[in-house]
């Protein structure tokens, strides 16, 4: 009973902190997936007094995906129920070139700036329509939750690290006396505190177990596929392999930091 | 003979303190039985302390074993203490740890087999007549038996020194005298430099001993 309570208290406070990771990777990946959906439906309409090449347009910024010049019947469709089909045709070759450019991902506001200046600064563009009023309050929004949640994440973070040195302070009372016996045999500093780095690399591993355990079953609740569904995304919330090693890797590194922080703050004490 | 500990100019004192040793001159050969008495905060724990390299000299030179302890390393100071058996009063065993483990310790340090160690552990559990409690944790022994487990401890390792800070000061006149003969018997048969700190010199002890008190932080030898 001891035993498992000597574990718990470094398993809490790690899950804690591998579980606000994981919802911040959650939420990020999913703001990506949102972003990347946005940015197939957004695009930005380049008005050219003359024809432009495909190349000529996908060079002036490389955000720039693809090109797609649009037709001028739909304009003239509406102008020309009073028109002669002389003057129709004169009208055509007066109109200037309507292009719809689609972007490689969803912009920043500064990024959209940039694009319509480059796109001005060729001679023959002369009207850029980014739609940039709609782009920004989207975006802005987007940054707004990553933030709260990366603030959330944050603060769980700096609570559990003032948990953790508190329980640091236990260990290093619980062990010193341990330590210092073993030092008076003449134990190597590896020796002296392997019992503690064995204690938390296996605190560690239990706490990664478990934080694997929960996300593997989160990720596949239907109710949570449905959720990402409903707001017309896909993402991976849990991946076995990648999220397992950052888990592992983060719990052990702080277990070992903690156990390190002990061994360096040791005294001996006879 | 060969010199075990050699002292000169030597001089103790805890940080921002008054000296308590102060610039003595001694050695202790090889294979000898010492006594080393003195009043209450007289220091002759400090110098026990400083023997094993607790406590480093304020002032002069400190040779144990061959090696200086003045200015020593950690690694050197291991080396050193991996060859000292150590008894204190307050024992000093390992409380989550079994008996045979606490036993064990100097020799898994050493690089003991754990069968071989297994083995030697059983051995002095039998030497010093705890061959029942085997499986124990200190705690469940009596302060006596307690005493007994630290002796063989200190005696596992066929060490080249043993030092013990009144190893017997606590102890009941049973377990006090396994202690004394355990320490006699090291002392003859394998030639191990004992060092004793104490209030008492037992009258019954069957060893020639040198005898040394410390007083106003000066070390003499006593006839």
């Amino acid at each position: 009973m001891k035993s498992i309570k000597n574990h718990l208290s470094l398993v809490i406070a790690l899950l804690s902190i591998l579980f606000s990771m994981q919802v911040f990777l959650i939420v990020d990946r999913s703001i990506d997936a949102y972003k990347a959906n946005l940015a197939s439906n957004y695009s930005v309409i380049a008005v050219s007094q003359k024809k432009l090449s495909n190349s000529a347009i996908l060079d002036i910024n490389k955000i720039i995906a693809s090109v797609e010049e649009l037709s001028p019947e739909s304009v003239i469709k509406r102008l020309n129920s009073n028109m002669q089909s002389k003057n129709v045709e004169l009208l055509k070759l007066s109109l200037p070139k309507f292009y719809k450019l689609s972007l490689a991902y969803y912009p920043s506001p500064k990024e959209v700036k940039k694009l319509t200046s480059d796109l001005l600064r060729t001679s023959s563009i002369t009207k850029v329509e980014d739609f940039s009023h709609n782009h920004d309050t989207t975006y802005k929004l987007l940054l707004l939750f990553k933030s709260v949640v990366a603030i959330f994440a944050i603060v769980v973070l700096v609570v559990t690290l003032l948990l953790i040195f508190k329980e640091l302070r236990i260990w290093q009372y619980k062990h010193n006396e341990r330590m210092s016996i073993m030092g008076l045999f003449g134990a190597a500093t590896w020796l002296r505190s392997a019992v503690l780095f064995r204690l938390a690399i296996v605190d560690a591993l239990i706490a990664s177990v478990v934080a694997f355990g929960v996300f593997l079953y989160v990720s596949s609740l239907p109710w949570v596929l449905e959720q990402f569904n409903n707001i017309g995304i896909s993402i991976v919330v849990f991946n076995p392999v990648e999220d397992f090693l950052l888990i592992l890797g983060v719990a052990m590194s702080i277990s070992v930091v903690l156990a390190s922080l002990i061994v360096l703050g040791h005294k001996e004490e006879v | 003979m060969d010199k075990v500990i050699i002292a000169k100019n030597l001089s103790l004192s805890y940080s921002n303190s008054e000296t308590i040793i102060n610039k003595i001159d001694f050695s202790v050969n090889s294979g000898s039985f010492v006594f080393i008495t003195g009043a209450s905060g007289s220091g002759k724990s400090t110098l026990l302390k400083s023997i094993f390299g607790a406590l480093k000299p304020k002032q002069g030179s400190l040779i144990v074993g061959g090696v200086e302890l003045n200015g020593v390393s950690r690694s050197k100071l291991n080396f050193l203490r991996r060859h000292v058996g150590i008894v204190f009063q307050d024992y000093k065993l390992i409380k989550e740890w079994t008996i045979d483990k606490n036993i064990m310790l100097p020799l898994l340090i050493n690089g003991y087999v754990k069968d071989v160690a297994q083995s030697q552990v059983d051995k002095l559990l039998k030497h010093v007549r705890l061959n029942h409690q085997t499986g124990k944790y200190p705690l469940e022994l009596s302060g006596g038996e307690q005493q007994r487990v630290a002796m063989a401890r200190a005696l596992s390792h066929n060490p080249i020194l043993i030092l013990a800070d009144e190893p017997t000061g606590n102890l009941d006149e049973y377990s006090a005298d396994l202690i004394w003969k355990l320490l006699e018997g090291s002392n003859e048969q394998l030639g191990t430099t004992v060092i004793v700190v104490t209030h008492n010199i037992p009258q019954n002890l069957n060893v020639d001993y040198k005898h040394f008190h410390i007083e106003y932080g000066s070390i003499h030898e006593v006839n």
